[in-house]
């Protein structure tokens, strides 16, 4: 023990090591997973029947000559042993080069870059929105009595089997084509994001919605509730300063694959309200065969995930002191 | 005696049961009143209805409820809301965590200030150290920001009592205030509450154990099946019991009651033991198991922790060894180590002295039936979807092949019907599946039973019986017991040889008349000092 250091001292500094330590494993770890979704989408794009070569010339409808093909392997390296295509491949990912895309025959960083704020808008919306309609709908279904508990669960569980597609077609035939409220495509504006943020939100929210339903209604069993009220607090209270707090943890934790599920539900979304966005290029790289973008959309994807599950993970660890302590036991 | 509680015909029910029936009682100012009775027997709910909490699905009705000079009789919920916290305050019992682990525990005293006065943020902060010194809380100001989890279970218990008396209330209850609590910290709390009750302060305690609350109850009121069975000042009804049932709440207290005799007076020991208990009757009875030098440290986030510092223990066939200590003292370490769950780093534990612990798990899986285990917690240690029935089949399947007894044996030998069988431990009472452990235990046929707070969770009465049904088995099959408790009325009841451990180590070792009569180590005379007996209030 240092003289002269004092007892929080200490506390702190140990504190601060533990947050280092753990983002440095977290980042270890992202770094890991960063290469394995690289290699993974590598050999799984060779498996998909297709020269790549006629995807660089417009598909196998273009009749290119062999010629024109082979010249366009050599160009790209398709000539060489896989082994050293895969050396290749990470080299240029090391060095932050995406490629360009075959079909475009644009730098793919540039194409991603254009189109990712638009899918970030809507996912992080459409996560809000899923948030406050989940809380509102636990708290109401855990408050209410046992009428609003069976209307609840049977809200969540509807909500939550709903697919985007059909939602997103109902949700238009109501707000556009009957009431004529809303767009039915996607203007830019903020009008246009309201559709598609309620197509992603209302799935997600049923599901968040059955999960802190529980917890709020295991959390209002507990005797430190029973204390809480034996001091006077009022139902709202012990619900806004208590359970709720307690409810949000499983959620918050659930928020990480949350935004994946959002992202890969914008594929669908994107096209019906023909949104700009990583879903709709995805889709249409996908069907063009376009190696390079669909490679550079599902390291995006892969890199917005990490992200958020440290952020959720890092979220959990403010909300809950106790899986600070845990680790310090450990 | 002004009364800060008056009771007439209170009665509470949920659907068509009612489980508390015409109760009737007062409560004066600075008069500590107990209500003792076993599980179930309604104490809790009583105490709820004085609070207005009985429960959503309750009928509470009462010819007379008047909290100081407040008819609540009829009271609404809003009217319940502006008397919780500020006319009375609700101690529960901590095991089950009664303060939000998720609040510091300045926020959850400050909430009754909150709600019921104007203190500004800054007085309120005041008010909450004042609180916590009054409680006798050890730095309050770093105590104000911690959660309940970083507290002991003392502490805890201590900033409980902050938030129940924070608007000085003049009538507090306390519910099992002291249950799961060590027998020092135990006593500190109810002194504690001795020094409330001093300022005026009316409280009505409720235990099922008749040795806590006489330390500081003035009157008690003897609860069964919803009802006063008995009531009187405490000295008389503790020396004047008048009903049976009362004589049988005051007999289940272990603390001063001899070796081997029946805590449970109806319960003759069958077959009354005529043979004298091996360990007499061999002239060097064999040593059965001993460890030596036993040690294991864990990481913690202040460098490296001595769980258990150098143990040495040993047990003689017929014996029960008693391994006493508070809380985190090591004891569960001990058994562990012993039963080779855990790998000690250094020390070795024999087995009729060949190595135990030395074995490699493969080679010592033989020998692991001969040292059974029972738990505290017995409910978590069944797999919850297998009947009593399977359970046991699975047990006696590690026994010798030539000498197996049958699920029925067992039930018989721990006193169950034979209807058990079929049920599974979910739906049996503590005691009940208290004994379905034990029968698992005897299943393998063991020679030395470990038994890890085997009591600790259940009520006086049953532990009672418990007791008297580990005394019989040891008596009829010469078994050796490491028994491990932080209950000194229990140990010294159940033990031929004590050991007292804390910090890890073993400090005070030996016959048991000699550690409880002269006690060499002074921590071991504190404990002896602090343990609840049956006696009036100071």
């Amino acid at each position: 023990m240092t003289p002269g250091l004092t007892e929080s001292n200490r506390a702190s500094r140990s504190r601060g090591f533990r947050t280092a330590r753990w983002l440095l494993v977290r980042l270890g770890g992202s770094i890991f997973v960063l290469w394995a979704v690289a290699t993974l989408t590598f050999f799984a794009i060779r498996l998909i029947p297709g020269d790549p070569a006629e995807a660089v010339l417009g598909g196998p409808g273009s009749q290119a000559s062999q010629e024109t093909l082979d010249q366009v392997r050599r160009d790209y390296g398709l000539d060489l042993p896989l082994g050293i295509q895969y050396l290749n491949a990470l080299g240029r990912l090391l060095s932050g080069d995406l490629g360009t895309s075959y079909a475009l025959k644009v730098p793919v960083a540039d194409l991603l870059g254009a189109q990712i704020g638009g899918t970030l808008i809507l996912a992080f919306a459409a996560l809000t929105v899923a948030w406050l309609l989940a809380l509102a709908l636990s708290l109401w279904s855990t408050g209410g009595g046992r009428l609003a508990a069976s209307v609840g669960q049977g809200i969540e569980l509807t909500s939550a089997a709903l697919p985007h597609f059909w939602l997103a077609t109902v949700l238009i035939a109501i707000f556009s084509s009957a009431l004529g409220w809303l767009p039915p495509v996607s203007t830019g504006g903020v009008t246009g994001l309201i559709l598609p943020t309620l197509t992603l939100a209302i799935p997600l929210a049923g599901f968040l919605a059955q999960v802190m339903r529980e917890t709020l209604l295991d959390t209002l069993d507990a005797p430190f509730i029973v204390s809480a009220r034996a001091r006077g607090e009022s139902p709202t209270g012990i619900r806004l300063r208590h359970a709720l707090r307690h409810a949000s943890l499983p959620a918050i934790s659930l928020s990480g694959w949350a935004l994946g599920y959002l992202i890969s539900g914008a594929v669908v979304v994107e096209t019906i309200f023909a949104r700009p966005g990583l879903g709709r290029t995805l889709l249409q790289a996908v069907t063009l065969r376009d190696v390079p973008i669909v490679t550079g959309v599902v390291l995006l994807v892969a890199l917005v995930y990490i992200v958020m599950t440290i952020a959720t993970d890092a979220a959990s660890r403010l909300a809950d002191p106790r899986l600070r302590r845990a680790e310090a036991t450990r | 005696m002004t009364h800060i509680l008056d009771v007439d015909q209170l009665t509470v029910s949920f659907g068509d049961t009612t489980v508390v029936r015409d109760l009737s009682f007062a409560i004066g100012q600075g008069e500590c009143v107990a209500i003792v009775g076993e599980s179930g027997s309604g104490k809790s709910v009583t105490a709820r209805a004085l609070l207005g909490l009985a429960g959503r699905d309750s009928q509470v009705s009462a010819s007379m409820l008047t909290l100081s000079g407040r008819d609540l009789a009829r009271a609404t919920e809003r009217d319940w809301r502006g008397v919780r916290g500020s006319r009375v305050g609700l101690v529960l019992q901590d095991a089950l965590g009664s303060l939000d682990p998720l609040r510091p525990i300045g926020r959850e005293i400050g909430d009754a200030l909150r709600l019921h006065s104007r203190l500004s943020a800054e007085q309120a902060r005041t008010r909450v150290i004042e609180l916590l010194t009054l409680v006798g809380m050890p730095d309050p100001e770093r105590a104000m920001s911690q959660r309940s989890g970083e507290l002991s279970g003392g502490l805890r218990q201590r900033a409980l009592i902050a938030a129940a008396i924070a608007l000085d209330p003049p009538f507090l209850i306390a519910d099992e205030p002291t249950t799961a609590l060590d027998v020092t910290i135990q006593a500190r709390i109810l002194d504690l509450l001795a020094s409330i009750k001093d300022r005026g302060t009316g409280i009505l305690l409720i235990s099922h154990d008749l040795a806590v609350v006489s330390a500081i109850a003035d009157r008690v009121l003897v609860m069964k099946d919803g009802r006063f069975v008995e009531t009187g000042d405490t000295r008389t009804l503790l020396e004047n019991p008048r009903e049976e049932y009362t004589r049988r709440l005051i007999a289940a207290v272990p603390t001063d009651k001899p070796r081997r005799t029946p805590l449970v007076p109806s319960e003759t020991m069958a077959p009354a033991p005529k043979t004298v208990p091996m360990a007499v009757q061999d002239a060097s009875p064999p040593v059965v198991l001993s460890a030596s030098g036993l040690v294991k440290t864990y990481r913690a986030p202040a460098g490296r922790f001595r769980a258990v510092d150098d143990v040495s223990l040993h047990l003689v066939r017929g014996e029960t060894l008693g391994l006493v200590g508070e809380s985190g003292s090591g004891k569960t370490t001990v058994a562990r180590l012993i039963l080779a769950l855990t790998d000690a780093d250094a020390g070795d534990v024999l087995l009729d002295e060949e190595p135990f612990s030395a074995l490699r798990e493969r080679e010592r899986r033989p020998f692991r039936r001969r040292i059974g285990a029972i738990y505290q917690d017995s409910l978590s240690s069944f797999d919850p979807r297998l009947t009593v029935r399977r359970i046991l089949d699975d047990a006696v399947a590690l026994a010798p092949p030539d000498d197996r007894s049958t699920v029925g044996e067992l039930l018989d030998a721990v006193g169950l019907p034979q209807s058990v069988a079929t049920t599974r431990p979910l739906y049996l009472s503590g005691g009940q599946r208290q004994r379905v452990s034990i029968a698992r235990a005897l299943a393998s046929r063991p020679e030395i039973l470990i038994c890890d707070e085997p009591v600790s969770a259940l009520d006086v009465t049953v532990q009672a019986q418990v007791l008297d049904l580990l005394d019989r088995l040891q008596a009829e099959r010469g078994l050796s017991y490491l028994f491990i408790s932080h209950d000194l009325g229990v140990i010294r009841h159940m033990s031929d040889r004590v050991a007292v451990m804390k910090d890890g180590r073993i400090v005070e070792t030996g016959h048991a008349t000699r550690v409880f009569d002269d006690p060499q180590h002074p921590y071991t005379a504190r404990l002896i000092a602090d343990a609840p007996r049956l006696a009036a209030p100071r």
